[in-house]
């Protein structure tokens, strides 16, 4: 359904089947479907550990930690069966990938957990679709049901005697259960509460289960890994920033979309080439480089590698690959405004710090906006949101806090531009007043 | 209470995925709250006896999913996303111009019951912004003209 683009830069690895028609699982076939897993079939699975570990994939969901690792924390023996997870919950804003990958090649998610399920002895894996996403669990649940149908899931696959189930889940409209231990209460039935940590879900997981959890899209990049080699995909790449991601580029471009480019491609390419340059001949004014919890970046300091370790050196985050650019119109104070409400809106409540922080900060910057901030109010925003990081059950309140704390940083000058009952000098930004209940 | 074949099927399909029989709460909600309109009284006492659960504990799940309602909307569920992607491509003046043209505001539905409208968060469109889901169908790259056409469809294909 969304609109598919193209650029010579790409490094299609991904989306090589988006198009293509793979949906249909003999199309899947023809286009090397289920050939990884065979082959993984008769790998050890510490050989197929090995293998993701040396191909430096790292989680593409967004805390970027090395896939092959997380899958060797998974304990050998087990008395509690253990459990694949494949999160399709996606919801971090400026982020829209997951969406392609369900809709165009659910046929390689699927793959992924079998291939994860192998690696770590698991025979049950679960495909957890955001609620919104209905059209891809329509998608999802046929595919899982054709690839039953071939024997390609159920008891004894591929004749090779291993016994491994695979089921669609749904979800019902919450970011939060993005966030892994909070998925797993939801896939449990419950509110999507997170736990505290440890223990980690490798070792209690899923219905006190060992499990691993993993992105769609990282998951979607596992048969490709397995078939074309370890030092192929890392190749792609970086040093320590193996493959390729697809990165949805938004916001004021020319011609955005979601583009599959290698780790480590320059951003300010990705904005001013692929991504066309700024909209309507505005100029740059920022970018949110990978989903709204990234700390912002300014013009000046986009001449970098688009991979993990390069974006964290620059002071932001890699993320989710959601690419938002702002042009010179967008209120910074606006932006930060609707950031926060997002936040607040999805804040389960559970951490006094992020309930209470992300309340505070949404209603100081409402009335900020508006006009009637002081300029005390500057050092309050930024000394509430330093004071949410880091003392929450989960990454949410951080989410929060961190881009809140950048755009105080680096663009004091315009909150200070909004003080003394000024109106925001905005105006196309100034014009809505916040709705959301 | 009844409820279709196609979710009979499915609800008893999905008992066998799971170790315990809760774990299909959530996508059922959705299910039974799709083919009734919302999660009325009778829907969670439905549930809850279905899935060995108090009918607080369901309330309890149905409060935190924001999809999930146990008041009735309107045939037609505008969701409008205004989150930072789409804001910055016009998501809020296609937010204010739904409001105009349905006289409604967020989360109110229209007198003769055939349009709600929500002010939404991101619903993964952001490379199409700005997007508004009605229902599960996405539409995309949309303008107030193009809203303003949709909402005739809508209309149209709701009083038919």
């Amino acid at each position: 359904m969304a609109d598919l683009v193209s650029h010579p830069d790409e490094v299609r690895v991904i989306s090589k089947r988006f198009g293509q028609g793979a949906t249909d699982i003999d199309r899947y076939l023809q286009l090397d479907g289920y050939q990884a897993v065979q082959k993984a079939l008769a790998l050890q699975p510490d050989a197929i550990i090995n293998e993701i570990k040396n191909s430096g994939l790292r989680g593409r969901g967004g805390a970027g930690f090395s896939t092959g690792m997380k899958w060797s924390f998974v304990p050998k023996q087990s008395a509690k069966p253990k459990y694949v997870l494949c999160n399709g919950d996606e919801s971090e804003p400026g982020t829209c990938k997951d969406r392609l990958i369900f809709e165009h090649d659910p046929h390689s998610v699927i793959e992924g957990v079998m291939i994860a399920a192998l690696a770590v002895g698991s025979h049950t894996g679960y495909i957890y679709i955001r609620g919104e996403y209905r059209y891809l669990s329509v998608i999802m649940q046929k595919a899982i049901k054709d690839a039953y149908a071939r024997g390609f899931l159920g008891k004894n696959i591929f004749g090779s005697g291993y016994d491994l189930d695979i089921y669609w889940h749904g979800g019902a409209g919450a970011y939060e259960v993005g966030e892994e231990s909070a998925l797993m209460e939801s896939l449990e039935g419950k509110r999507g509460i997170p736990r505290i940590r440890p223990p980690f879900p490798a070792v209690v997981g899923l219905w006190g289960g060992p499990t691993v959890i993993n992105n769609a899209e990282t998951l979607a990049a596992v048969p490709h890994i397995i078939l074309g080699g370890a030092d192929w995909y890392a190749k792609l790449g970086t040093p320590k920033n193996g493959g390729t991601r697809l990165f949805c580029l938004a916001g004021n471009l020319n011609k955005p979309g979601v583009y599959e480019l290698p780790m480590g491609y320059n951003l300010k390419k990705m904005i001013y080439e692929v991504g066309g340059g700024i909209s309507n001949g505005r100029s740059l004014k920022a970018v949110v480089p990978g989903g709204s919890s990234t700390p912002i970046l300014l013009p000046e300091e986009i001449d970098i590698p688009m991979d993990f370790d390069s974006v964290a050196k620059a002071g932001s985050m890699l993320g989710s690959g959601g690419v938002v650019v702002l042009d010179d119109t967008a209120c910074i104070v606006k932006f930060a405004l609707r950031t926060m409400k997002f936040y607040r809106h999805e804040s389960c409540g559970w951490c006094i710090p992020c309930r209470e922080g992300t309340d505070w900060l949404e209603k100081t910057l409402t009335r900020f906006h508006a006009g009637a901030g002081t300029k005390k109010d500057i050092d309050n925003i930024y000394y509430l949101a330093e004071n949410m990081l880091g003392k929450t059950f989960c990454p949410l309140g951080d989410a929060a806090a961190m881009p809140t704390m950048a755009f105080v940083k680096k663009f004091r000058k315009e909150f200070e531009d909004h003080l003394d009952g000024k109106p925001c000098p905005f105006e196309k930004m100034g014009a809505a007043e916040p709705v959301l209940a | 209470m009844k409820f279709s074949d196609e979710f009979e099927a499915r609800f008893t399909e999905m008992l066998t995925h799971y170790p315990i029989r809760r774990s299909a709460l959530v996508p059922t909600l959705l299910y039974a709250q799709d083919e009734v309109g919302s999660l009325s009284d009778e829907v969670i006492a439905e549930l809850a006896g279905r899935l060995d659960l108090t009918e607080l504990e369901v309330r309890n799940v149905i409060s935190y999913y924001s999809m999930l309602t146990t008041k009735p909307r309107g045939k037609y569920n505008v969701q409008v996303c205004t989150n930072i992607a789409c804001m910055l491509r016009g998501g809020e003046e296609l937010f204010n111009y739904c409001r105009k043209r349905l006289g409604i505001g967020h989360k109110g539905t229209t007198q003769d019951g055939l349009f709600s409208l929500e002010e939404v968060e991101c619903i993964g469109a952001c490379s199409w912004a700005p997007a508004v889901q009605v229902n599960y169908d996405f539409h995309e790259n949309l303008t107030n003209g193009k809203m303003e056409q949709l909402l005739d469809e809508y209309k149209k294909k709701g009083t038919q």
